[in-house]
C-alpha cells in the first residue's frame, strides 16, 4: 500500500484485508451503501413527516429534521387532543397488540416445542409427509389464507374477538416454530436423554428437565420470532377484528387515515413511536438472532 | 447385586439381524466384558440389557426378574455412556444427584452419596463445575460417579474409554478395576479393544456378528481359543495364521503350508491323526515364535527359514515381521536379537503351542 494519505485513509476506511483489488472494495462498498439508503430513506422519511408541523405536511423539502419541527404529532398520538376533545386510543391498541402476540407466541411456542420433539425423536407413521405438509403451510401466501382463515373463524364464532386473532395468528406461526425447534432438538444428542431415563427419568420428565433447558436458545428465537411476526401484522387483524376497543396497533393507526383527511403527521408519530420498542428488542436480542438464524445447521 | 441372563435373545432393525440367539449368564458380582469388532452387536446387546431397545424375541433376565417390558428407570441399572453423556446445564453435582433426586431421596441421603462417590473418584473439588470446564479425563469421573450413586444392581459401561488418550485409558481401566473390587456389584463392560477386555474381565464373552463366539476366563480365552475369529481378536500382535494341509507320513501327521511343514509332537497328534488331506489353518502367537540364538531350551522347537521383513524395537521385546515362501507372520522375539531387515534366519516354532482350525467351519480342532 502506498503512503499518499488519500489511499491510507481509503485502506483505513474500506479495511482491505482480504487482499481485494481497491475497485472490487470500492464496487462492495458502494453496492452497501446504495442498499443501506434504499433500507434506510423510508423509515427517516417517516420520522421526518412525524416531525412537521401539520401545515408543511406536503413539501418537498429532503431535509431529515424538518424547518418548524415539532412534537406534536406525538403528543396528539400519546394523549389525543383536548381542544377537539379527543381522547387517545394509543395506548390501548398497543396493550391490546401485545397481548394478543405475547399470548400467541407462547401458544404456538408451546404447542411446536411438544410437536417438535415428537418429530424429532419419534418414528411414527406420517412422520416424513407431516414435516413436508408443515412446510408446504409455509409457501402458502397469507393472503390466500384469509378467506378461509376468516370462514374458520366466523364458524367458531370468534369473529370480532381476540381470541379469534390468537388462534389464527398461532396456526401460521406454529410450523415454522416447530421446524426451527426440530433442527435444534436434532443436535441435542440422544445419549442424554437415555443417561436421563435410565437415571429414573420417564419421557415427561426427560422433556421438561432435559431437553426443555438445553433449548432455551431456540425457544427464545422461537418466540422472539413468533412475536416479530404477529406485531406488526395487519391483514388477518383487519379481517378479523371490527371493535376500535380491540384493535392492535397496525388497525388502530389506520384510524388517523379518516374518509376524507388523513392525519399523516400523527400517522407517522405513531409509527415511529411503535418501532421503538421493537427496535429496542431487535437490538437487545440482536446476538442471539443471529446465532438463531443457523440455529440446528452448524451446532456440532 | 444380580446376576444378568440373556436367554436365546434376539435383535433385529428392520431386516437386519443384529443379534441372533444371544445366550449369556452373568453371575452376581462378575465383570463381564463384551468384545467384537465395530458393528457386531454388542453395543446392542448392553442396551436391550439397559431397556433403550426392544428385544425382538427372548427373555433378559436381572436377578430373578425378566425385565422385557421394564422401562429403563425400573430395571436399577446404572449406565457409563460413551461420550458421557453428562447433562450440559447442571453443575457436576446436580449431574449425579439427577437420579435420586428424580427417585425422592431425601436431601442429606443426596448429599452424602454424592460426597461419597466423588471421594473415591477424586474429583470433590469439581462438584460445582459445569461440564464444559472439564477436561476428558474428569467428565469419565464424573459420568462413573453418576452411576455409582445410585447404587444400582449392574452397572454398564459403554465404551467408556475410548474418548480419552491412551496413558488416561490406562490409568482409568485400572480405576474401574478397582471400583469393581471396592463396589463389589455386577459390571457388564463393552468395548473393542481386547486389551481391555484382557486386562479387567472375570470373563469376557467374544461377539462377531451378534453372535456369541465364546464366553471364558481371559486367560483360557487367549490359551484355547474355540475357533479362528477369537484366536486372531484376542491377543496383540494377532496370532499368525497359515493355510496348509494336514498330511500324514509315515506315523507322524505334518502341517503342509506348501511352503514350510511342520511336525505334530506326538503327544498333541491324537485329534488329527484321521485327518490326512484336511484344510485347515494353522495358528501360533508371535511369542511363540523365537530367534534360533534366544530360544528357550527345551521346547519342542521346529525351525522355519524366514527372511526378516521388517523390525520393531519395543525396548522389551522386538518384533519381527517375517516372510517364509508366500507367508508372512510376527515374531516376538528377545530384545537382544541380532537380526535386521533382510537377514535370513531358521526361526523357532514353539511345537507345544501351536493351534489348528477347520479351513471350513474355522471352529478349533483339538
Amino acid at each position: 500500500m502506498s503512503n499518499n494519505p488519500l489511499s491510507r485513509f481509503f485502506g483505513w476506511f474500506f479495511h482491505r484485508s482480504r487482499g481485494d483489488s481497491p475497485f472490487k472494495t470500492l464496487m462492495i462498498h458502494a453496492t452497501l451503501i446504495v442498499a443501506c439508503i434504499i433500507a434506510v430513506y423510508p423509515v427517516l422519511r417517516v420520522v421526518t413527516i412525524s416531525l412537521r408541523p401539520n401545515d408543511t405536511l406536503l413539501t418537498t423539502d429532503l431535509r431529515i429534521i424538518p424547518e418548524n419541527a415539532t412534537l406534536d404529532n406525538y403528543k396528539e398520538v400519546l394523549f389525543g387532543d383536548p381542544e377537539k376533545n379527543r381522547q387517545s386510543d394509543f395506548f390501548l391498541w398497543i396493550w391490546n397488540s401485545i397481548s394478543v402476540v405475547a399470548v400467541t407466541s407462547v401458544i404456538s411456542v408451546i404447542l411446536a416445542a411438544i410437536s417438535a420433539y415428537a418429530f424429532s425423536r419419534f418414528r411414527f407413521p406420517g412422520r416424513e409427509a407431516g414435516l413436508v405438509f408443515l412446510l408446504t403451510t409455509q409457501m402458502i401466501p397469507a393472503g390466500m389464507l384469509l378467506l378461509p382463515l376468516f370462514i374458520m373463524i366466523a364458524k367458531l364464532k370468534m369473529i370480532n374477538t381476540s381470541l379469534g386473532l390468537i388462534i389464527a395468528y398461532a396456526v401460521t406461526s406454529v410450523p415454522l416454530t416447530i421446524w426451527t425447534l426440530k433442527g435444534y432438538y436434532d443436535t441435542i444428542p440422544v445419549d442424554l436423554e437415555e443417561a436421563a431415563l435410565i437415571d429414573g427419568a420417564s419421557r415427561v420428565t426427560v422433556f421438561t428437565k432435559i431437553i426443555l433447558p438445553l433449548s432455551t436458545p431456540a425457544l427464545a428465537i422461537a418466540f422472539l420470532f413468533s412475536f416479530m411476526g404477529g406485531w406488526s401484522e395487519y391483514l388477518v387483524a383487519r379481517v378479523v377484528l371490527q371493535k376500535n376497543e380491540i384493535f392492535t396497533w397496525p388497525l388502530g393507526i389506520f384510524t388517523f387515515a379518516q374518509q376524507f383527511t388523513v392525519s399523516w403527521g400523527q400517522f407517522a408519530a405513531a409509527s415511529v413511536l411503535i418501532a421503538i420498542p421493537v427496535m429496542a428488542l431487535f437490538l437487545y436480542s440482536s446476538k442471539w438472532l443471529i446465532s438463531g438464524l443457523t440455529l440446528g445447521s452448524v451446532k456440532g | 447385586m444380580a446376576s444378568v441372563t440373556y436367554k436365546n435373545v434376539f435383535k433385529k432393525f428392520g431386516d437386519l439381524m443384529i443379534i441372533k440367539d444371544l445366550n449369556i449368564q452373568v453371575e452376581d458380582k462378575e465383570f463381564l466384558v463384551l468384545v467384537g469388532p465395530s458393528g457386531c452387536g454388542k453395543t446392542t446387546a448392553l442396551r436391550l440389557l439397559a431397556g433403550l431397545e426392544e428385544i425382538t424375541d427372548g427373555q433378559i433376565i436381572i436377578g430373578d426378574r425378566v425385565v422385557n417390558d421394564v422401562a429403563p428407570k425400573d430395571r436399577d441399572i446404572a449406565m457409563v455412556f460413551q461420550s458421557y453423556a453428562l447433562y450440559p446445564h447442571l453443575s457436576v453435582y446436580d449431574n449425579m444427584a439427577f437420579g435420586l433426586k428424580l427417585r425422592k431421596t431425601p436431601k442429606e441421603e443426596i448429599k452424602r452419596r454424592v460426597g461419597d462417590a466423588a471421594e473415591i473418584l477424586g474429583i470433590t473439588d469439581l462438584l460445582q463445575r459445569k461440564p464444559r470446564q472439564l477436561s476428558g479425563g474428569q467428565r469419565q469421573r464424573v459420568a462413573v460417579g453418576r452411576a455409582i450413586v445410585r447404587e444400582p444392581k449392574v452397572f454398564l459401561f459403554d465404551e467408556p474409554l475410548s474418548n480419552l488418550d491412551a496413558k488416561l485409558r490406562v490409568q482409568m481401566r485400572a480405576e474401574i478395576s478397582k471400583l469393581h473390587q471396592r463396589l463389589q456389584t455386577t459390571f457388564i463392560y463393552v468395548t473393542h479393544d481386547q486389551t481391555e477386555a484382557m486386562t479387567m474381565a472375570s470373563r469376557i464373552a467374544v461377539i462377531n456378528k451378534g453372535k456369541l463366539l465364546q464366553l471364558d476366563t481371559p486367560q483360557n480365552l487367549y490359551d484355547y481359543p474355540n475357533n479362528l475369529f477369537v484366536a486372531g481378536f484376542i491377543g496383540s500382535p494377532a496370532m499368525n495364521f497359515f493355510p496348509a494341509k494336514l498330511v500324514k507320513e509315515g506315523d507322524k501327521m505334518l502341517v503342509d503350508t506348501g511352503d514350510f511343514k511342520v511336525a505334530i509332537p506326538d503327544k498333541h497328534a491324537a485329534p488329527y491323526k484321521s485327518m490326512d488331506g484336511k484344510s485347515v489353518v494353522f495358528g501360533i502367537r508371535p511369542e511363540n515364535i523365537h530367534d534360533p540364538e534366544f530360544a528357550p531350551q527345551n521346547i519342542l522347537a521346529e525351525k522355519i527359514t524366514s527372511k526378516v521383513d521388517v523390525t520393531e524395537l519395543m525396548g522389551n521385546e522386538t518384533l519381527l515381521y517375517l516372510v517364509s515362501g508366500k507367508n508372512s507372520y510376527v515374531g516376538r522375539v528377545d530384545p537382544r536379537s541380532k537380526l535386521r531387515v533382510s537377514d535370513s534366519a531358521a526361526m523357532i516354532f514353539d511345537m507345544d503351542k501351536f493351534h489348528i482350525f477347520d479351513a471350513e467351519t474355522e471352529n478349533a480342532i483339538r
